[in-house]
């Protein structure tokens, strides 16, 4: 598609020159960087004429679409036009929604995940997911933790202590939890509460992560925080993201899509770099989308 | 200022009306809490020893103590337990979580449970005689007695447990699976702890009957007064005790409020071991698989 050489986007948001919010302090994932180089794109989940239906009420229509390794993709577009339907579809979540069916493939590193002979426990392993609102266990902060590592085999102390450690780290929660890990997870605030699902989810140690506009129910502050994790992962993990907010999209995204209710159901419109998308979007309906004209 | 968003200052004769209506209302189910307490004390203090709690009856009960009584009721509890709590919570599990809302398997084993629910215990006591005393040739004794009070204590504990598993967010069954959690161990490791406080309940509730019961047991367990030799002997529990001093033992009061009173302690302490084991799993669930020695992992700092 674009072939040209693009540098990413926008430099990530480092949200002012506020002290607390750069928290670049003993993180494990090392420098950040600006992910790799977007010219040489290599797709990693190549969805092919994806549909998914709701009982009879089509929710998802012929979803093409490839997403890059490395990358953060944003999915955009307004309400109720199917952007959380697809993003469950990639860890086949929508399979524990009754009356849910797709057609289509959606292959991750050339595997259909839809084979029957998948394991979709692994397959899930594989893909974290955070979700819209903040969803803590009610339970204690560390076990919130350990609970899938014992899932996934980690079952000696030291190890789970020690991951628990670094994802915490890395989403710039120990400082803040590390005295009482055994308290419910629901003493967290908000931002927190999200901030360590993203732990949880990094714990697995996954090579996607799925993430449902998790900053949406977050104020400012912690919304900026989570933001400037969310660019520090990139490059480890391949990052597919729903967000109503398009500047945040524009800061972070190396590519965007666009999805939109045609008919009844929901399709993807343009898919491009974000910087192609924001700035000479191809469709008009991205056009007035994005200008904030519709939607 | 302050008499705007004061409500006392407010109120209308009307609302002292009502506030004075509630109080009374709940002075009077305490009082007659305490009425019945304090009535059966005083009968039954007189009479309560040692020996009474760990000596046999004699004389139909009128002297001697209920010992005896007292192995055959937690016989017949341990029975019904046994028997009702594994099927009771793992039909629950079942309706609750693999069981899609409107199936119609599951209609089906909540409508039965609905009804067996609403099944008077004079009924039960019939059918566990006419099943397990004689069709399955378990005579009166201590194991049909069991079975038949664990026939009904499942819907208790199915609908406490059913209801309890069900109030929680299916956003924890998502964010599990999307951990790649299989459902069993989100079962087993997530959402039973987390409804540990209504597994408990239930099985307080179903305690409480099962201890209470004496029409469904009088066919069924029997009345013979001796210290149970095994299972299958006739075994009189403690309600079934006091039914009889209080109908058919002429002089048999004062006994019969001893063992009233020793039957309201044994319900007070179980139900307070059963909130405490409760309360206990809960929090070894939520704190971590095992606990010990976790709480001083202190921050290497960076
Ligand atoms: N479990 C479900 N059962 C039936 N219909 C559903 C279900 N989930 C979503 N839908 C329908 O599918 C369509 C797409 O929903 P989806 O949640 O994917 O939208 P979305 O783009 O994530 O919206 P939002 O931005 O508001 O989160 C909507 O019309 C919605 O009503
Ligand atoms: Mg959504």
């Amino acid at each position: 598609m674009h072939r040209e050489p693009e540098p990413t986007p926008t430099e990530p948001a480092k949200a002012a020159d506020d002290p607390p919010l750069k928290a670049d302090n003993g993180y494990t994932l090392g420098p950040v960087q600006a992910g790799p180089a977007c010219c040489d794109p290599q797709p990693l989940i190549q969805v092919e004429n994806f549909s998914l239906r709701y009982g009879l009420k089509t929710a998802l229509a012929n979803v093409t679409l490839d997403i890059y390794r490395g990358c953060i993709t944003a999915l955009i577009g307004p309400s109720g036009c199917g952007k959380t339907s697809f993003l469950s579809s990639i860890n086949r979540l929508t399979d524990l929604i009754p009356g849910c069916g797709i057609t289509g493939r959606i292959c991750i590193d050339g595997g259909d995940i839809h084979d029957p002979a998948r394991d979709v426990q692994a397959l899930r392993r594989q893909i974290g997911m955070v979700f819209q609102k903040p969803t803590p266990f009610p339970l204690s902060i560390y076990r919130n933790i350990e609970l899938p590592l014992h899932e996934h085999g980690v079952k000696r102390r030291a190890d789970t202590v020690a991951i628990i450690e670094q994802v915490l780290r890395d989403v710039g929660l120990w400082e803040e939890v590390h005295d009482r890990l055994h308290s419910s997870a629901l003493s967290l605030s908000g931002g927190q509460q999200q901030r360590l699902c993203i732990a949880r989810a990094l714990a697995l140690n996954p090579r996607i992560l799925l993430m449902d506009e998790p900053c949406s129910a977050l104020d400012p502050i912690a919304s900026g925080i989570v933001e400037d994790l969310i660019s520090r992962l990139r490059g480890r993990y391949t990052i597919v993201i729903v967000t109503h907010n398009l500047a945040q999209a524009r800061r972070i995204a190396n590519y965007a899509a666009f999805f939109w209710v045609r008919g009844h159901a929901g399709s993807l419109v343009e898919f491009g770099h974000c910087r192609q998308i924001f700035e000479s979007p191809a469709h008009e309906l991205t056009a007035a989308y994005v200008n904030g004209a519709r939607g | 200022m302050a008499e705007m968003v004061s409500m006392k200052s407010m109120r209308t004769p009307r609302d002292c009306f009502a506030k004075l209506a509630i109080y009374c209302a709940a002075l009077l189910v305490c009082a007659a809490f305490a009425w019945i307490l304090s009535d059966i004390a005083r009968g039954g203090m007189a009479h309560l020893s040692l020996d009474f709690v760990i000596g046999s009856p004699r004389d139909a009960g009128r002297a001697g103590g209920i010992g005896s009584i007292l192995v055959s009721t937690a016989l017949v509890l341990a029975i019904a337990l046994m028997a009702a709590l594994p099927l009771g919570w793992t039909t629950a599990a079942l309706l609750a979580e693999y069981v899609s809302a409107g199936s119609r398997f599951g209609g089906a084993v909540r409508y039965s449970l609905q009804v067996l629910a609403a099944v008077p215990s004079i009924v039960f006591g019939l059918f566990g005689n006419a099943f397990f005393s004689i069709y399955l040739g378990l005579g009166f004794s201590i194991l049909s007695g069991g079975l038949t009070l664990a026939c009904m204590l499942l819907p208790i504990l199915v609908s406490t447990a059913e209801s309890g598993l069900r109030a929680i967010p299916d956003a924890h069954r998502l964010s599990a699976a999307a951990l790649g959690m299989s459902r069993t161990s989100t079962l087993f490791r997530l959402l039973l702890p987390i409804a540990a406080p209504s597994l408990a309940a239930g099985l307080l509730l179903g305690i409480g009957r099962a201890i209470a019961e004496t029409a469904a047991l009088l066919f069924t367990s029997g009345y013979v007064d001796r210290t149970p030799g095994s299972l299958l002997d006739s075994g009189r529990t403690l309600a079934v005790h006091i039914f009889d001093l209080s109908m058919n033992v002429p002089g048999g009061d004062a006994a019969a409020y001893a063992s009233a009173l020793v039957l309201i302690a044994a319900l007070l302490l179980i139900n307070m071991v059963a909130m405490r084991l409760a309360t206990d799993w809960q929090r070894r669930k939520i704190m971590a698989e095992n606990s010990n020695g976790y709480s001083n992992i202190d921050a290497p700092r960076a």
